[in-house]
This record gives C-alpha cells, structure tokens and sequence, in this order.
C-alpha cells in the first residue's frame, strides 16, 4: 500500500507541469462571481470589475475618479446635441483586429439593444456616426451633457469578431439565454481570458499587445486566476494562509486579524455608495402590516419617527467596526450635489420618537416585515437585525426577511414590499443618476411609490442643462424637496475596505473596481 | 436468483419514475417558470406565447412524458440563477464531487475496519473504550463544526492546507481530476477527513458489532474446540464473516455521504455537485434542485442496485434482515 | 369462555404502566445504567439541558428573543472571566448584543423542541404506517413499504433540503418567519419515519398470527384495540433507541439547516443558527460566540447518542 502510494507521488511528480517559476500571478478572491462575460449583459459591480480586465471603454476613471481617455484620446460637444470622440490608433483586439470607429458604433448600438442592460445608461442616443477610422460622432435625441460619463460603463467589443461568433445582440440575461460572449471575450484590454469556469475560476493572462503598455508604465502581472469564496471565514482563512493575493471584500470583523498578519495589508477608503431604508409611502394599507385601512409609512411624522428611532452610531461602532460614515442623504460626498449641511441626521432620539407615533396615532405601534438581502451590502443581515431591535423600542413589530440579492431585489422592482434595505451607488458622480432611477414617479427602482410632480420636473430639466451654474441650482432645489419629505431612511455611506498580499500593490478605488493593469508585484 | 436480481431491477425502475415524477412536479408547479424566464417588462402575450412554446399549455402526462424524455437525454432546463444549461453545470462539478466521496469511503474503510476488529477482540481493554467514546464523540460532533475546526488547525494556524478548492487540476477528456497533483492531494484531505469522520465512526461501530456476534456463533465456539488458532479464528473465520454486511454498508452509505458532502462543499468551497445544490435551494433556483434530486437518487439507486445483486450472488439467506437493521 | 380471557390481559393502561416501572426498577436495565457512571451523566446531562430549556424564561438571565430588550452597544463582549467582559453576560455577548448564556438556553430550547417534534412527528406517522401496513398486509402493506424503501434510499439532509427549498419557492414570504420552524420540523420528520414504519410492521406481523390476538378477534375486539394493547407495547423498546438516536439526529439535522442557512430565522436562533452567525467571528478574535454555542450542541448531541446506545446494548438480550 506505502509502496504503491510513494509510486503514485513519483509518477505525479512527473506528470506535473514545470510550473513557470518566474511568473507572476496574482491569485484574487471575492464573495460572487461575475454573472456574465457578455460585457453588456448585467450591469453589476462585481461583473464589471472582471470585465474591466479585459475589455475597455471609450473613458474611463483613473484611482482618484478623475475621467480620463482610455479608446478615445479626446472629446468636445461640437453641437447641444452632436459629441465627437478622436479614437486611439494602434489598438488591437486580442484576436489581433485592429480596432476603429466601426467597433464602436457596433458596439454603442448593440449596448441600446432590447436585451442589454446598459439601455437605459445611453437611451438619448440616436445614432452613432462614423466620420472616418478613428473618429465618431454621437448623436443625441436631446442635449445629454453627461453622455461622457455615461459611457465610463460601457466597453467596446469587436464587431468582426461579435459577428463571426454570432453574439450581435446582447446577451438576454433575465430570459435565460447563454451566448458565445458569455463564456469568451476578445476585448483590448490589458488581460486575455484564458479559462472561465462560472461559480469556480477565472483565469486572465496578459495581453503583450496592449496599447495601454507603451502609454503608462508597464504592469508586471502575468496571470490573473480569479476564485470566488462565498464563505465569509473561508475567505479569510485563504488569505491569512497565503492561497490568494488580493480579496476584494474582506469582512470587516477580521480586519484587525488581517492587519496584524504578517505580510499583509489592509487599504481602505469612503466608497461612491449609501446604504438605506425604502418605505412604501404611497399605498392605501400595507402589506405586511395589523393596520388596516390606512398606510402607517404615509405620515411624515412615522417616517422621522423611525429615522430618529436608529442609533446609527452603534451601527458604525459595532457592526460596521467604524468603518462607515453615518450619512443624511442617499449620496455620497464626491457626487455633484452633495453638501455638509444636506448630510446631517436628526440625531437619535428614541424619546422624541415615541412621542412622534403618539401624535400620528400610533402609541400601541404596528407591525410590519422588513426586506433585507443577506449577501450584498457590507453587513446587511446584521444591519436589519439590529433595525429590528431598535424600531421594537419604539413600538414597531418587525419581522425580518433576508434573502439572497437575486431574490431580494425583484420584490423591490415589482412592488412587493413595504419596507426595504436598498443601496446606490452613482457610477456618473452626479446627483441627476440618483433622481432618475430613485425619486422619478414610476420608475422601476423607486420601491417607495414616491411622486412628485415638481422633483420629476427638475429631473427633466437638469437632464439637459448645459449650464452648469443653473443645473446645480436645480439640483439643489431637488436635493431640498427630498429631504424635507423624508422618502428614504438613509443610514450610512459604505467604505471599501481591500486585503492585498505585501507583494503587490495596487491603488484603491473608490468605485471598488480595482483594475488590476495599475498594481505591481515588488519583486 | 435470476428472478430476484430482475425483482431489484424492476425495484430500481419504479424508485426512478417516482422520483422522476417528484422532480417533475417540482419543476413544473413550483413556483412559475415563465416569471423566472422572462424579464419584467414582458407583456402578457409575451408570456402567454412563452408558456405555449414550452408546451406548459399540453395535459400533464403529456408534460410528464417530455420531461422524462429530455432528462434522459441530460436537459434539465436552465438555471434560473446562473443562467446556463443545467446539464453543463452539472456536468461539470460531478467530477469534484465523486472524487471526493470516492476519498472519504476509502478513508472510512482503510481506518475504520482495522479499529472495529481491534475494539472487538479487545473489548475489555482500556483503548477499546477509549476509541469508542471517542467515535461517539466523533457522530456528535457536526460535519461543519470539524470542517471550521479543521481549517482553523491546519489551514490558519499551521498554514500547511489549503482551506478552500480543489487545487490544481488536470482535465482528462470531459472529467477533470484533482488526483493527479500534489496540489489536488493536498487540497483534498480536509474536505475527505471531515466527509469520511461520520462514516468511519459508522463502520467502526459496525465491524465491532458484526465481529463480536460471529466470535459468538457457534462455529466460532466450535473452531476453538478444535483447538485452532486465534489468529485463524479471528481473520480466517470471524473477519471474513463480517465482512458482507460491511460491504452494504459501505455501499448504501455512499448516499449519505453524497447528502453529506453538501455540508462539506460548503465548508471548505468545493466546487462540486453539493455546492451548486444548496445554493440553488437558498434562491429557489427549481432547474438544478429537481436536477440534483435526480442525479443524486441515481447514483443511491445504482448503488444499492449493484449492493442488493451482490448480495444476492453471495448469500441469499441473508438478503432480507440485513438492510432493516442497518437502518439507513 | 373464561379460559380464553385468561389469556387476554385485561389491565388498563395505568396499571399496566406501575407494573412496567416495577419492572423496570427491578430489571436488569437499572442495573446496567446505575452500574455505568458515563451513562449516568450522559442522562443527568440531557435531563438538565431539558429542564432549562422548558424553564428559559426563569433560567436565562436575559431574554435574546425579545428585540427590545438589546441594545447594540452591548455587542461583542467576551465571558466575563476575561479582560473586558462583562459581569451582566457570563459568556459574553453575540454581535447583536445578545447574551450568549441566555441564547444558549433559548437556542437549545428551539433545538431540543424541533428535535423532539421531528421524532414524534417521525414516530407518528412511521408507527401509524407500519402497524396498519403490517396488520392489514396485502398490496397495501406492499405499496406502503415500497415507498418507505424508496425514502430510505434517499439520505434524510437531502429531503429535508428539498422539502425546505420547496416550501421556501412555494409559500408566500411573509408567512416565511412564521411558520419557517413548522417547515424545519416537518422536513427533518419526514425525513425520518420509514426506520419506525418498519419496525411497526414487523412486530405488527409478528404479533398478528399468534393465538391470543385470533382469540381476540373471536370475542369481537376491534382491531385498532388488539394494536394498541398487545402490539404496540412489544415495539415500544426498539421504538425508543430509534427514538432516541433519532433525536440526536434531529438536533444535528437542524442545527446543519440553520448552518446552511435554510433553518429556523435569525432573530430567534437555535444552536446551530448561533454556531453560523458565530463562524463569521470565528477568526476576529471573538469565539465565544460560536465556541459554547458548539461546545453545548456537542455536548447535548453525544449525551443524547450516550443514552441511545446504552439503550440499544442494555435491551440487546444477545449484548448481555
């Protein structure tokens, strides 16, 4: 039996592959997996951030979150409603096509698809005109100064390549479908993907004939092989014992461990994301609720009741181990909007709360449930549970519901719940993306019913202001009508926290989509 | 004989259809398929054409009967939450998951036999009582609360396994294999020892069992009478004895440890069948649950299948008590 | 005439009950527990877990399953023996600022009650099943038995998995909470039942042809009296050391569910929920959250599986 085994080890020795030595690979962990490779079938951060090594946009965003060109070398608004991109020469696909203005006409068109989920990022353009190789003009069915920020999400596929494997619509990800796009991908980025095993592994190995090589100082990484650990402890156990290099979401109960352990470092920094609670303010009666005939979340003085009833502070201390900053409004400090004064929080106090049912009619209180998901935000389960207990001391009954995202989020968008964690992140940095898919009257993802006339009307308007002066000025009108009808609770805003190996180095970002062509192994 | 072994055959068969028909039903009533297919924005028509193009209009048996016709061609459908054809899914985590069962039996058998003999013909001694506490101990002790243990020992603490995966694999054909590589060996361990502990404590306590009621039979008493050997007795008699119930055991028991290696996969992020499955009950995900149910019930068919023959062709006497004092 | 009621036992059930335990205090089954100490404390153990867990609300010093009664700040307190505990929490404090005694307690109580239900749920119906299948035979018993070896051949995780991945796809979500335990005693019962169906049977079988249940057949005794007075009395050991490993079982299976994440909900936690939320703190630093919580399902667990093995071996005649 020994001797048998002691053969098996030798022949398995030589079976091994001489793994090159010399090789960089960085070995990188997160919660979930991306849930596509069509680079225009989900529009989710963490798809995004496995796109973004390998295909690029026309922007992009460098680590202070600065745009900066990336495909496209230039832009400039020649008409209110014409933006003329000059296109980057001598760019490849890894198949080897050159790039051109053709790839991205195909490509902006096929992301306005039915079936693609970036439509609604890009739906003012009406056509995308190619003036000649590496040149394109967009045009647009209304003034959108903010196209180019828009744009910072969308890549650009090969048009040859999309139409040899048959993949010119975007993947449908919400039917079911599965396209050769989902499985392969032929970007420009800095990586190729070698293997894509869905839920397992990923693998990325350099693309020598990226452009972006000659253009910033060139990357030492030579292999990506991307594994998602689903289990918050196994995670952790991976990178303490040095399986992985980089995880992008380690829990915040660990932190101190990981700080402390050798040849580790932990990077944080105050994420583009807020964090809150929806109310359903605009139905006759609650679904989840004892009280009949009357909807208890329509009377303001209920809402800030509840606002005051949070103690966010032991929130910040104890669940999110201070790594949060307790927010007054649902954006966070770098969008275009934010002030000081719109971030503050009545301050809590459960006395005056109470007293707030009281005079709404509700002393005994009410029962409702509460939609929480358990695998999204930064400690969300625990969030809700600790809501539970600080609303049930001001006399709200809560159940609580926490779901996987998958089945949390549809109840939102199909008005299936009364009350609701929800979080939003603004990829353009300005407070127009927040009114747009938040606040605007029936939108698909304002849970709350909210509507008001005038906020609808600021949206429509500040969507097509070119001065920049009067835009703000209606933005802050808008920002002023919000808050003072207290439509979301918001709690806090979130803050990326990396675990990265001593070894490499890598710049953090606070769209949390690191880009792995900016990190350099040291030695 | 003929006519028994074609009596578990005809047995196995009908075990199928109903659990065909359980994954059917799961599949088809459970939830709506249309709302999992299509997005939000689909109208009413677009709903109503879905559901004729998928035949949920036809009569049930007629339903039945297609379903049954696509799963043995492998089509399960799509998973509702990875968006990708069941089959593919599943055909590529089985491997992980019979590689790691095959591990864990092997690791139960090599080590729980030896210890059963020992506490049987030693059953006095201090050791003996000591092994079986301990074993007791062991079918107490949770499947996911020696995985945590594990992986804090040796993957934290000493850093000398891997905590999560299969390591490096080697792709033969449509199989992949983590036995080829040291890598693969080293990732296996934990995952096998924490899957094979419950087993292991099981034969232990078999063996022992089966061991201490055939030194008690008569021909037992009998081949000492005659003066023979206890070494002869013990491995040339009793042993060989024991074996047969051992082996339904080990046989039947690769349905447990498949269920188990649910809990295991989960620990240690193994990539097999087991994960897939409890993920997809957390989101519902019906497709890859009434796939898993099928799979899952034709590996524990097949193998109490080939038990039961075995059984059969080595000793007919005993065909029918065995099963029920196993109680598995 | 009264020959033949001479053979028929005709003691009610109390009595029949006294004579059981006069029995029992004579028999070699005390002999045999009082003479093996582990035994002895493996019972005095689960008889204390027992007690508690019915006596919560007067044991635990906290109640964890009122929200109202936590406050955050509370959180993350190690045992009060060690620096920075806390004297209010003897073992510490869970990241929601339970008391992790008090949630042991409760938690164990929800354990313990899904435990006990499940079996009985298990031994109900596996009982009710066998004994009708064993005494009414025919195609019906074949039917019913073919479908408990069809269950069994399907390890009990699985169905419970399924049954709760069924009830979850199938049940509307705001009943979910209410009834999730409901969900988890069912499927982890279900899961259960043929291993008493089958010994019903076979001591229904055995019982059916003898000449004192043909006698009484003749006298006009109905057939649900003859299995209740004279059959299910015979079943009742090998019931209990099934009933009894099974319920170690049942606590395992639970606290696995809840592991999984499939269990009972989060604000009331059972042993296993508190050893899942408890895992996530497992290298922070504050394992106090999921080391008693374990150590108690452990040790509850073996004491339980102590006294089903003693059981077993003590009513093993062929053992002695």
């Amino acid at each position: 039996m020994t001797r048998l085994f002691i053969a098996i080890c030798v022949v398995m020795g030589m079976v091994l592959p001489a793994a090159a030595q010399d090789e960089n690979v960085l070995r990188w962990a997160s919660r979930g997996d991306a849930l596509t490779f069509d680079p225009h079938g989900q529009n989710e951060t963490p798809t995004i951030t496995a796109l973004t090594q390998v295909y690029e946009t026309l922007v992009s965003r460098d680590a202070a979150l600065t745009l900066m060109p990336r495909l496209a070398t230039s832009w400039e608004i020649t008409e209110p409603t014409v933006w003329e991109f000059q296109l980057r020469e001598g760019v490849t696909f890894h198949d080897g096509t050159p790039f051109t203005a053709e790839d991205v006409a195909f490509s902006l068109t096929r992301a306005q698809g039915d079936s693609s989920d970036f439509r609604s990022l890009i739906n003012t353009i009406e056509s995308v005109e190619v003036v000649s190789d590496h040149v394109v003009r967009v045009h647009t069915s209304v003034p959108t100064p903010l196209l180019v920020a828009n744009l910072t999400d969308v890549f650009i596929m090969s048009a040859a390549w999309s139409s040899t494997h048959n993949v010119e619509e975007a993947q449908d990800f919400a039917a079911g479908e599965e396209n050769y796009a989902v499985r392969h991908a032929n970007g420009t980025g800095p990586f190729t993907l070698e293997l894509r095993e869905p839920d397992i592994r990923s693998v990325f190995t350099r693309f020598d004939g990226w452009w972006g090589l000659e253009v910033f100082e060139p990357h030492n990484v030579d292999r990506i092989i991307y594994t998602p650990i689903t289990n918050d402890a196994t995670r952790v156990a991976a990178i303490l014992s040095g399986e992985v290099d980089f995880v992008l979401d380690p829990p915040l109960q660990d932190l101190r461990r990981l700080e402390s352990a050798p040849g580790l470092q932990v990077q944080q920094t105050a994420q583009v994301r807020t964090i809150f609670f929806g109310l359903d303010q605009a139905s006759d009666e609650l679904r989840s609720s004892n009280i009949r005939g009357a909807n208890p979340f329509a009377d303001r003085r209920v809402r800030l009741a509840m606002y005051q009833a949070i103690d966010i502070d032991a929130i910040q201390s104890r669940i999110m181990r201070g790594l949060s900053q307790p927010a007054g409004v649902i954006i966070s400090p770098p969008i275009n909007g934010h002030t000081a004064a719109l971030d503050t929080r009545p301050g809590f106090d459960p006395d005056a709360a109470r007293q707030l049912m009281a005079d709404a009619g509700y002393a005994d209180g009410f029962s409702v449930t509460l939609d929480c998901p358990n695998n999204r935000y930064v400690n969300d389960e625990a969030i809700c549970q600790a809501t539970v207990a600080m609303l049930a001391r001001i006399g709200i009954e809560v159940t609580l519901d926490a779901q996987p995202k998958s089945l949390h989020f549809p109840k939102i968008d199909n008005r299936e719940t009364d009350f609701y964690m929800q979080g939003w992140g603004v990829p353009t940095l300005d407070s127009e993306y927040v009114f747009q898919f938040l606040y605007y009257t029936g939108r698909r993802n304002n849970g709350t019913g909210y509507s008001n006339a005038r906020l609808d009307e600021l949206t429509d308007l500040m969507a097509q202001e070119l001065d920049e002066a009067r835009r703000n000025e209606m933005i802050a009108e808008a920002w002023a009508i919000a808050t003072e009808d207290i439509v979301f609770l918001p709690l806090h805003h979130q803050v990326i926290v990396w675990a990265v190996s001593d070894e490499f180095d890598q710049p953090i970002v606070a769209n949390n989509t690191p880009q792995f062509y900016m990190g350099r192994f040291t030695d | 004989m003929g006519f028994l072994i074609l009596n578990r055959v005809f047995q196995a068969a009908l075990v199928m259809i109903v659990v065909a028909m359980a994954a059917f039903v799961l599949s088809n009533y459970v939830g709506d398929p249309i709302s999992n297919m299509v997005g939000q924005e689909a109208t009413q028509e677009d709903r109503d054409q879905l559901r004729e193009d998928l035949g949920l209009n036809d009569p049930a048996p007629v339903q039945f009967v297609r379903f049954i016709g696509n799963a043995l061609q492998g089509d399960f459908g799509i998973s509702y939450r990875l968006q990708r054809p069941v089959s593919d899914l599943v055909a590529e985590r089985l491997p992980a998951t019979l590689e790691l069962v095959m591990v864990s039996a092997i690791f139960a058998l090599v080590v729980g036999i030896p210890l059963g003999i020992f506490t049987a013909l030693y059953r006095t001694f201090w050791g003996s009582r000591l092994i079986l506490t301990v074993s007791l101990a062991g079918v107490s002790l949770p499947t996911f609360v020696v995985g945590i243990l594990l992986i804090y020992v040796f993957s934290v603490t000493l850093q000398w396994l891997p905590s999560f995966g299969r390591g490096e694999t080697t792709a033969l054909g449509g199989w992949t294999t983590g036995l080829l590589t040291v890598d693969g060996w080293r990732a296996i361990i934990m995952p096998a020892i924490t899957l094979g502990l419950y087993q292991l404590t099981l034969i232990l306590r078999l063996v022992r069992a089966e061991m201490l009621e055939v030194l008690r039979t008569d021909y037992i008493k009998f081949a000492r009478a005659r003066g023979l050997t206890n070494r002869a007795i013990n491995f040339g008699h009793a042993l060989k004895n024991t074996m047969i119930p051992v082996i339904t055991i080990v046989g039947l028991n690769i349905g447990g440890l498949i269920a188990f290696s649910i809990v295991t996969e989960t620990v240690f992020q193994w990539p097999g069948m087991g994960l897939l499955f409890v993920q997809a009950v957390q989101f519902a995900d019906v497709p890859v649950m009434s796939a898993y149910l099928v799979l899952a019930s034709l590996i524990f068919v097949l193998t109490n299948l080939v038990v039961d023959i075995l059984y059969v062709v080595i000793d007919p006497r005993l065909r029918t008590e065995r099963r029920v004092k196993a109680g598995v | 005439m009264t020959d033949q009621q001479a053979h028929i036992p005709h003691q009610s059930l109390g009595s029949r009950m006294v004579d059981g335990i006069r029995r029992f205090a004579g028999s070699d089954l005390l002999y045999s527990f009082v003479r093996q100490p582990v035994v002895v404390v493996a019972f005095l153990i689960t008889v204390i877990f027992i007690l508690a867990a019915i006596f919560a609300p007067l044991v635990a010093p906290h109640d964890p399953f009122n929200p109202a009664s936590l406050s955050l700040m509370d959180s993350f307190f190690p045992p009060s023996w060690v620096e920075g505990g806390d004297a209010r929490f003897l073992l510490g404090t869970d990241n929601q600022g339970r008391d992790i005694f008090s949630t042991i307690i409760y938690g164990a109580r929800i354990s313990l009650m899904v435990g006990f239900a499940a079996v009985v749920f298990s031994i109900a119906l596996g009982v009710l099943v066998g004994l009708i299948s064993g005494f009414v035979g025919g195609w019906f018993d074949a039917l019913l038995m073919r479908f408990a070896d069809i269950q069994l051949t399907i390890p009990g995780l699985l169905i419970a998995l399924l049954v709760d991945g069924i009830a979850r796809t199938a049940l509307p979500s705001d009943m979910r909470e209410e009834i999730a335990i409901y969900v988890v005693i069912f499927a982890i019962g279900i899961s259960n039942w043929p291993q008493y169906a089958r010994v019903a049977r076979s001591g229904a079988m055995s019982e059916k042809v003898k000449d004192y249940v043909a006698s009484a057949r003749i006298i006009g005794t109905p057939s649900w009296v003859i299995l209740l007075r004279h059959v299910l009395p015979n079943i009742l050991g090998p019931v209990l050391v099934l009933g009894t490993i099974g319920l170690a079982l049942a606590i395992t299976s639970e606290a696995t569910l809840s592991f999984l994440g499939v269990g009972v909900p989060p604000t009331t936690p059972s042993l296993g929920t508190l050893i899942r939320i408890g895992n996530d703190f497992l290298f922070s630093g504050e394992w106090w959250i999921t080391l008693f919580p374990s150590g108690a399902l452990v040790v509850l667990v073996l004491a339980v599986n102590l006294l089903g093995d003693w059981l077993r071996d003590a009513l093993n005649p062929k053992l002695r």
